[in-house]
């Protein structure tokens, strides 16, 4: 029997001074690379397909698989970019990671990029994490110093090198062709597919571009075996990952677990829900993801199990309110998100989530009536599979979820001509007495 | 009232050097093809400037050889690179629905009333920009306020106005969980790929990023061993290989082909 | 025989339940409008790349040839066809048809409601496929909507402007300047809903090609300075024509109401300009409508010396005596300069050979020599060696005395297609031009004067790599350097390449093949062939012709200038585009008769004995011979009675003088030219391969090299103050090492042997001997102003 929380990515998090070469290596860091090195490049994809692992960036896609796809025979080179534009509401896992650990990501990073034949190699880091950035600089300076990166990695006769690149702001370049196109140094807009970037990524050439969690997890499957990395999680979803716990918990955290704890297990873990509160709505991973209720708290969260109920596992980003939050001003907050982050290019995200607010902030002002919930309705179906990227798909989301289960809420606010919740009431530094 | 700037601003803005462009010919460098520097040189141009200019469009423009409304159009995507004059503190306000709901909203009501500003606006002191901002992935921190893109983690209303209040009496500020806080254009001039001396300041990570990992440690769990796991471990090892072949072709030009997906 | 059928080539599938056989990567949007299908669109454009921006053209695809369904809506603009697929269109599909109505209901939401004030109301896409493909009601405003708005509308070039507020952010126009035009000084900027058309400050959109966006936007977003609120599609009577400012023969649409011209569109047509046109082409018609346009014949009175009003009968019998007097005590020369209809210009050929009984005529207007005419005879006249197709499956273009972006924007649109598919331009030039960088062109750095040495080394680059692949496009401007046409032909033998001559305007290659040039008469019929002579003879009906080759426009000039010619019939022509605008200016007045036809008054028309008004383009049916040897004929778009084409009057003329020449109409005209035909004797033979005299180059002198701009300050763009506004500034050029000696002098006076001219400095890749100027944007153009092209002039900084 696995234990319930399984630390590896996590593990060295709170070591003094983890982010640093030394401390790294002191916790065995960088014994994974030589190894790889020794390997066949083929074989290192191949152990990454055997362990099953799946991008931990939201949609899910087996890596290894995502591997093989880049064209040996292409003569253009072949880049590894990492996405660590970590910006979907309610993930958190990969700033801290990089924040204590960034070598667990550059040593991902050099094994990756040598299984697929990759000379240089990008992480693509949000901006606004500042420190976040002086760390991963930082590791990167060290790694060439150790001879990790650079020319002839540890004499294997393999190059690489590693750019950290800051993005500027813009929730879109998460999406890998935008983020493709933002790191060549235009507007982050998504790209038509095919060709996909396996074919013709960065610079028209082979690329592999996988999440944080996914590349930092490398390491481990090559240093203690595909087999290991397996034993964990469920049937189709293999291995650990990062479960982020936020909003009305007792102690919200990163919890690092095998695939298909539940989400009753994690709330307990953090202590249970804030004293005197009740779990009412959550996100199983990130606000893209339709919103759960109480009902599915001991469903397995793994990829299958989640996409049965409805929703998807997404990034694990749970987000939990409990019967202080109104859900039409949430639901509204995460419109207006979309809104601003929706990049222009198609008609249905651009022109729909303008429209989408207007409906919204009526409703939540009491304004509206109840077709307008049709209307709401009818908009996300003409958006949703319409958009050109998953954006305006992720729109929809909360709303439709939303409607679906507390349709009942939206009609309250048009009874009572606004908002019966007291948003003071759902602060985490609400007072005790004033919550009555 | 507040938006444009006090004349310390333009006293404070500099000219593009020759030291200037050089650098930015190395961040372009940086890159198998140049136009890929034009995120960080723009955030080089903010961090002398202190925005961006059309002088700092036609700059990149030039090095890069590429149109100046190529470049103005790339400046005017990114929610980072700010067309009025920003302080010397850039206070970010998280106001995305988790940290709106536990507090972000509050606060940041709070902070325009302070500091008598709107949105995206600068105190007449030129020290303080005020600007509620989306979701900064520290959620499990909330709420959250960023200042110049560092992280100071679970605010109320009483520690945020403290935190600008210091901020604009000159007093050292550090980060929650990072560093002493620089100036906003140090902070661009970190993100365009020239690091400071600050990255060993501050603890590895928050208490709630350590929240899992000291359970286990209390609890004494752990990933399996090795030699656990191998006994375990089944024949059907690799995830359902070609049925996500299938899918993947299937879905092939189907506009939510995002294998990574949002993260 | 049987044979395979080649599955890669054809694809079949099922729109709507029928079969269609489309080539393979045809995409479904134009797959379906085979079947009869018009899928609604507004990003889709077949010239550009896809990029499924707007989503309207969503379709079910319940199979994609793989016997699975696709699970959404795909946009059929960016799918291309696969064998076996099976598309459900709006027509049979509820799920498209919804899902296309969602698309037009956000579309909407924002648009405002301008339609009646639009410029585009009655022709647009938007309100057009609103009414076929969209809702009644507008749930936006029923939810209590709120419209975006912008203040409007923005100025992105001193011509186009831009309503934000009624862009749908398509971006055919930012795809077509950075994809077509490869201008992009337009893009998209901002973010989400408030994402823009937008260009940077203090850089707008300055493109030769810029109006095509106009033409190309679904909504009215661009509109013109020169059209906007000006008149109602409904309004407008739209007659196709021909572009009359280049030798490229676009075709456009001339858009009229009450007798004139209210705008012009490109005419789609493939083979030639495809669905673009030059902003000249598109703006350049108010010279038509000048307040000097003459409007009735002027005979010089004989006893005020004043011109005055004459009838046309007075001026025919005027011209005839005066002519037939100069005939006798001298002879009479023809300038014709090259902006005439195939069938003006024949009438000038017969009627200098015919009525003045002479060869001397020519229609270079410009720097020209013996070598080009015997060229043009031998190379070029009845040939048509190279077709617009051609330049884009071509390995590489040789470009020599010809900067298309400027002098032939069909050509430089078409290069940027060939290049993009692979076709490697070369330039014998002075400099890296913006059009040569935009061709990712490569250099020969040319000293003014040194082509023939440049395109003679060309036959052994082996970076160049000649072959029967390659075609050499040489430009009229090459006449002016000795032996560098007898090059670019021996460089086309001895590679294989195909050669080809493209003139600046629209009638230069009508009157080669018409016989303006005293070496050939009409169809090809060289002059020193006396059989050709015969048989141009008996075509006319006469005796015989005359033998005597004729003088060239500087032999006309200099004749004058002697005493030994004392007639002149002109025909459209600037003094100051001739090789010596003074000594031109002199033979004017020593002629003692110069008959002048021309559309406005000018210092031709002030200095002649009797002046004809005549018919601009648009009232007039013609024929304008392209730059390939492509004939392009049109139709009158005005019928004007008082407008008559040159080769009326000069019928009338002959008519007085007791010569018909049997022609009064266009149509006539046309009809005798078939009937004279092409020569199908011996063509002329090649030119001689010219003295080359060594030129030496003087301390702290430089070779002037010289063309003109697109828009510069040529006659046939007055009146467009919005177009001229967006004319590249004039300025000088000059080596990099020469502007750094100026130690950052803002400006240089350039002096040579016919005065000086100040103009801003840049630096550029020219050769260090090599300095260029803009030949007409400032003054009276260079050769009145400086010198003449391939001279030495000096440069000297002048501190600003």
């Amino acid at each position: 029997m696995t234990d319930m929380l399984t630390p590896v990515l996590t593990a060295n998090w709170g070591t003094d001074r983890s982010w640093t070469l030394e401390a790294y290596e002191a916790q065995g860091g960088y014994a994974a690379l030589p190894k790889a090195l020794k390997m066949k490049q083929d074989d290192v994809i191949t152990a990454v397909k055997d362990s099953g692992l799946r991008g931990r960036g939201g949609a899910g896609f087996p890596t290894g698989m995502k591997w093989s796809f880049i064209p040996q025979d292409n003569p253009n080179p072949k880049y590894l970019v990492v996405n660590a534009d970590e910006s979907e509401p309610g993930t958190c896992k990969d700033i801290p990671l990089m924040m204590a650990s960034p070598h667990t990501l550059v040593e991902g990073v050099i094994i990756s990029s040598y299984a697929i034949r990759a000379n240089h190699a990008f992480i693509y880091v949000r901006g606004e994490v500042l420190h976040v950035v002086r760390r991963l600089q930082r590791a990167v300076q060290e790694a060439y110093a150790a001879g990790h990166l650079g020319k002839n990695i540890h004499g294997s006769g393999y190059d690489l090198d590693l750019v950290i690149h800051a993005g500027a702001g813009a929730y879109i370049c998460g999406e890998e062709t935008a983020l493709l196109d933002s790191l060549e140094g235009r507007r982050g807009q998504p790209r038509l597919r095919p060709p996909f970037p396996a074919v013709a990524g960065l610079y028209a050439s082979p690329t592999v571009i996988n999440n944080v969690e996914s590349i930092a997890s490398v390491p481990s499957i090559i240093d203690k075996g595909a087999d290991w990395f397996a034993s964990m999680g469920t049937e189709k979803s293999k291995g650990y990952v990062i479960y982020s716990l936020s909003g009305h918990v007792k102690t919200p955290g990163q919890y690092e677990a095998p695939l298909g704890i539940t989400l009753r297990e994690l709330i307990d873990l953090g202590g249970g829900m804030r004293a005197g509160h009740e779990l009412k709505f959550w996100t199983p991973g990130g606000s893209s993801t339709p919103l759960l209720t109480a009902e599915q708290l001991d469903m397995p969260l793994d990829y299958e199990a989640v996409g049965a109920a409805g929703s998807m596992l997404g990034t694990r980003a749970l987000q939990i309110f409990d019967e202080t939050t109104c859900v039409v001003r949430a639901v509204l907050r995460w419109t207006e998100f979309y809104k601003h982050e929706s990049c222009g290019k198609c008609t249905p995200c651009r022109e729909g989530t303008w429209w989408l607010v207007q409906v919204l902030t009526r409703l939540e002002k009491g304004q509206g009536s109840e077709e307008d919930l049709d209307v709401l309705l009818d908009q996300c179906e003409n958006i949703l599979g319409r958009s050109f990227c998953a954006l305006g798909d992720g729109a929809t989301s909360p709303i439709s979820s939303s409607i679906q289960h507390f349709r009942d809420e939206y009609l309250a606010h048009l009874t009572h001509g606004g908002c019966p919740f007291d948003p003071a009431a759902s602060t985490a530094f609400a007072q005790e007495g004033a919550l009555a | 009232m507040t938006t444009t700037g006090p004349s310390r601003f333009s006293e404070n803005d500099q000219q593009l050097t020759d030291a200037t462009y050089d650098e930015l010919r190395e961040i372009a460098a940086r890159y198998p093809q140049g136009r890929s520097g034009l995120l960080p040189m723009l955030h080089l141009v903010q961090s002398v400037e202190g925005k961006v200019t059309p002088e700092g469009i036609q700059a990149c423009a030039e090095i890069l050889d590429i149109s100046p409304a190529e470049v103005s159009g790339v400046a005017t995507f990114y929610t980072m690179y700010k067309r009025r004059p920003v302080g010397d503190y850039h206070v970010g306000v998280c106001t995305n629905t988790l940290c709106a709901v536990m507090g972000g909203d509050l606060i940041f009501e709070r902070l325009k009333e302070h500091l008598e500003v709107g949105n995206d606006e600068t105190t007449p002191d030129g020290k303080v920009s005020l600007e509620h901002i989306e979701c900064n992935a520290a959620c499990d921190f909330a709420p959250v306020m960023m200042v110049n893109w560092e992280f100071m983690d679970n605010q109320t209303p009483e520690s945020a106005v403290r935190l600008v209040d210091d901020l604009r009496a000159g007093n050292e500020v550090h980060s929650t969980r990072g560093p002493r806080l620089c100036t906003w254009r140090e902070a661009e001039r970190v993100l365009a790929g020239f690091p400071d001396d600050r990255a060993d300041e501050g603890p590895s990570a928050g208490p709630a990023s350590l929240a899992g990992v000291q359970i286990a440690r209390t609890m004494g769990w752990t990933a399996p061993s090795v030699e656990a796991s191998t006994s375990r471990a089944e024949s059907e090892t690799s995830v359902a290989t070609e049925t996500s072949e299938e899918r993947a072709s299937d879905r092939a030009a189907s506009s939510d082909q995002a294998e990574e997906g949002k993260s | 025989m049987t044979t395979t059928p080649e599955k890669t080539d054809v694809v079949t599938l099922t729109i709507d339940g029928i079969q269609v056989s489309v080539p393979k990567d045809t995409l479904v949007i134009r797959a379906a409008e085979q079947v009869g299908v018009q899928i609604p669109r507004f990003c889709d454009h077949p010239l550009l790349a896809p990029v499924g921006a707007c989503r309207q053209c969503l379709v079910e695809i319940p199979d994609a040839g793989n016997g699975r369904g696709m699970p959404k809506p795909q946009a059929s603009c960016t799918i291309p066809v696969a064998e076996g697929m099976v598309v459900n269109t709006q027509v049979t599909s509820p799920v498209a048809d919804k899902a296309q109505q969602g698309q037009m209901e956000f579309l909407l939401i924002n648009h405002p409601l301008d339609c009646p004030v639009c410029d585009k109301g009655g022709e647009c896409p938007l309100q057009n496929q609103a009414m076929s493909n969209g809702r009644g009601e507008s749930r936006f405003s029923a939810t209590g909507g709120v419209k975006r708005t912008f203040p409007k509308p923005i100025n992105i070039s001193a011509q186009i402007l831009l309503d934000r507020e009624r862009c749908i952010v398509c971006q055919r126009c930012t795809r077509f300047a950075s994809e077509i035009a490869g201008d992009p000084f337009i893009a998209l900027v901002e973010r989400g809903a408030q994402q823009q058309i937008g260009i940077a400050d203090n850089a707008p959109f300055l493109s030769y090609f810029s109006g095509n966006t106009i033409q190309i936007c679904p909504v009215g977003a661009l509109t013109s300075a020169d059209y906007r609120f000006r008149s109602r599609p409904f309004d407008l009577v739209s007659t196709p024509s021909i572009a009359e400012h280049d030798a490229c023969g676009s075709a456009i649409r001339v858009d009229h109401r009450r007798g004139k011209v209210m705008r012009r569109l490109a005419g789609n047509d493939p083979e030639v300009n495809e669905e673009w046109i030059t902003d000249k082409d598109r703006f350049g018609f108010h010279y038509a409508r000048q307040a000097d346009r003459l409007t009735h014949p002027l005979v010089r009175d004989t006893t005020s010396g004043e011109l005055r009003p004459a009838s046309w009968p007075e001026a025919f019998a005027v011209a005839a005596r005066g002519l037939a007097a100069a005939r006798t005590s001298g002879g009479v020369g023809v300038l014709t300069g090259g902006r005439l209809i195939a069938e003006d210009a024949y009438a000038y050929s017969k009627f200098a050979r015919v009525v003045l009984g002479t060869n001397d005529i020519d229609f270079r207007a410009r720097p020209h020599s013996a070598e080009e005419a015997a060229f043009l005879a031998s190379e070029v006249v009845l040939r048509m060696p190279v077709t617009y197709a051609d330049l884009e499956k071509a390995s590489v273009v040789v470009l020599a005395g010809l900067e298309p972006e400027d002098e032939a924007g069909s050509i430089f649109l078409r290069l940027r297609k060939a290049v993009a598919a692979g076709t490697r331009v070369v330039a014998v030039a002075p400099y890296s031009s913006r059009g040569l960088r935009k061709l990712k062109g490569r250099l020969v750095a040319t000293s003014a004067g040194d082509e023939r040495e440049a395109l003679a080394a060309l036959a052994a680059d082996a970076d160049a790599a000649l072959d029967a692949g390659a075609v050499i496009l040489v430009g009229e401007r090459l006449a002016a350097v000795p032996g560098a046409l007898t090059a670019a032909v021996d460089l086309a033998r001895t590679t294989g390449a195909r050669l080809a001559w493209v003139p600046r305007r629209a009638g230069d290659r009508g009157a080669v093949e018409t016989g303006c040039l005293p070496n050939l008469l009409p169809g090809g019929r060289p002059v020193a062939d006396p059989t050709a002579r015969v048989d141009a003879a008996a075509a006319w009906g006469v005796t015989s012709l005359p033998e005597q080759p004729g003088r060239d426009g500087d032999g006309i000039v200099a004749a004058l200038n002697a005493g030994e010619l004392t007639g002149l019939v002109v025909g459209g022509v600037a003094l100051d585009d001739l090789p010596d605008p003074e000594a031109a200016r002199q033979a004017l007045a020593a002629a003692e008769f110069v008959v002048s036809l021309e559309l406005r008054e000018n210092e031709v028309t002030r200095a002649a004995d009797v002046v004809f008004p005549v018919a601009p383009v648009s009232d007039k049916a013609g024929l304008f011979v392209t730059w390939e040897g492509r004939p392009r004929t049109f139709d009158a778009v005005f019928s004007n009675p008082g407008s008559l084409p040159d080769l009326r009057i000069l019928s009338g003329i002959a008519e007085e003088s007791g010569v018909p020449l049997g022609f009064r109409t266009v149509e006539e005209a046309r009809r005798q030219m078939n009937e004279v035909g092409p020569w199908d004797g011996a063509r002329a033979p090649a030119a001689a391969a010219p003295k080359i005299k060594q030129r030496r180059l003087a301390r702290n002198k430089f070779w002037l090299a010289t063309w003109k701009q697109m828009l510069d300050n040529g006659a046939m763009l007055d009146g467009d103050t919005a177009l001229s506004a967006t004319a590249r500034p004039a300025v000088a050029r000059v080596p990099h090492a020469t502007y750094d000696v100026l130690a950052g002098a803002t400006h240089v006076t350039l002096a040579g042997d016919r005065g000086e001219v100040t103009l801003p400095v840049e630096a550029a890749d020219l050769p260090d001997d090599t300095v260029w100027v803009p030949a007409n944007n400032d003054g009276n153009g260079v050769l009145a102003d400086l010198a003449s092209p391939g001279s030495a002039v000096t440069v000297k900084a002048v501190k600003a």
